[in-house]
């Protein structure tokens, strides 16, 4: 250990963490999407604990390379990145500004919350969907809008369509 | 090596790798923009659990493996998944028909392993039922919209559901690992998710106006151990030839 190095304090990591983009969505920062579960000193070392959105979601690396690379910039050269599964990561955990930033950028922000949803049918499977949710149409605020694909442009998003304006846009779905 | 756990993680991790290289073929040949993207979402979905539960197998052979050199360097006789999830996309009612008995059975399977005694596989259930969940919605409201829509979807689907249904069997039976599993409290007795898978399919199939095919028949079964129809040799052909052919190469 070099004792001529000052560790920085975790509220500044912190405050670091909430200036990296999220690749995907750019808006919005890996801390406002709320991936980012524990920052802590392990001796000297930075170690810096992510869960990943989907399992499958092409950018959790670029994420944990953004975050090394952003922690070099700021002289931390060694943070170490550990991954988390549980507890699952749910858009509940999206701040009140990341849905603020999504909506400003074209992205209808999840409704309702996730552990509402899944109450409904944990215990069982069930033919039961829970009523599908009004989704605000990101340009012109109406709620005539609809479902065109379960799916969108990333795992996170699925597709709708506003019918009063006519235009296609992102939901990110409630996870 | 070859431990009880390292076998059924290799089951879990080889049902996911294998449907979601299938589901990857109809990428750009999707009915429609919106399926394509669909069914790519899906095949991420499955790759990514494939590789949680691989790299963990990896780990419990502790002999030097990774998730990658299980995917691409094991023989078809060492793959584990069931025979379901290896046979051909076909048409569309085909892929669907397949998806919709895997995700009703995958939801039930997640479940289950939630309460799992092991933290690590507790953990990845956790993370995946998630996302089968919302697969098995999908799957179940084409089901509905394409067998209760016109003459042909109906008679696509219907057709296509008698044709998979004898690979629903082998999801039931169990073998000496899944013995070994419940004992030790890691996993679940897979006959007694047959009751529940039933009920849910044959809602699903009432509602959608399609034929429950009559019990008994056929039932083809091996995959688990190792013994699968020709189709998975010709997809790993596929899958692993570049693997094969320029081993160790990245980019």
């Amino acid at each position: 250990m070099n004792p001529a190095v000052v560790m920085p304090s975790l509220d500044q990591v912190w405050a670091w963490l909430a200036e990296v983009p999220d690749p995907e969505i750019p808006v919005i920062s890996i801390t406002d999407l709320g991936i980012v579960r524990e920052v802590r000193y392990d001796g000297d070392q930075l170690v810096v604990t992510v869960t990943p959105t989907y399992s499958g979601c092409p950018a959790t690396e670029v994420i944990a390379a953004m975050i090394q690379e952003a922690m070099a910039a700021h002289g931390i050269a060694n943070a170490k990145m550990e991954t988390r599964l549980s507890p699952a990561w749910t858009t509940d955990w999206l701040t009140p500004e990341a849905k603020a930033k999504l909506h400003d950028y074209g992205i209808a922000p999840p409704v309702g919350l996730a552990a509402n949803e899944q109450r409904i049918d944990i215990s069982r499977l069930s033919r039961r969907v829970p009523d599908a949710p009004v989704v605000v149409c990101p340009r012109c605020a109406s709620t005539n809008t609809e479902m065109l694909s379960q799916f969108g442009s990333t795992p996170c998003k699925s597709l709708y369509r506003c019918k009063s304006c006519r235009e296609p846009f992102d939901y990110f779905k409630c996870h | 090596m070859s431990s009880a756990r390292y076998e059924y993680l290799l089951r879990l991790g080889d049902n996911a790798l294998i449907l979601s290289q299938r589901l990857g073929e109809w990428c750009g040949k999707g009915p429609a923009l919106e399926e394509d993207m669909a069914l790519t979402n899906n095949a991420l979905d499955l790759l990514g659990q494939a590789r949680l539960w691989l790299s963990l197998a990896a780990e419990e052979a502790g002999d030097g493996a990774d998730e990658d050199t299980l995917a691409y360097l094991r023989d078809d006789r060492e793959f584990r998944n069931v025979l379901l999830v290896e046979q051909p996309n076909g048409s569309y009612a085909d892929t669907l028909a397949r998806q919709f008995l895997f995700d009703a059975w995958s939801s039930l399977v997640l479940r289950r392993l939630l309460a799992s005694s092991d933290p690590a596989i507790a953990a990845i259930a956790e993370k995946a039922v998630k996302e089968v969940s919302y697969h098995l919605r999908r799957s179940s409201d084409l089901v509905v919209r394409l067998g209760d829509g016109t003459a042909l979807s109906h008679a696509m689907l219907q057709g296509a559901i008698d044709k998979v249904w004898p690979y629903h069997h082998e999801l039931f039976i169990g073998d000496a690992i899944d013995a070994e599993m419940v004992a030790s409290g890691i996993g679940f007795d897979p006959e007694h998710l047959k009751d529940e898978w039933l009920a849910y399919v044959r809602e699903v199939l009432n509602e959608a106006t399609l034929k429950v095919p009559a019990a008994g028949g056929w039932m083809p079964k091996g995959g688990k151990q190792g013994l699968h129809s020709e189709h998975l040799s010709k997809l790993l052909a596929e899958m692993q030839t570049l693997q094969r052919s320029h081993p160790g190469a990245s980019w």
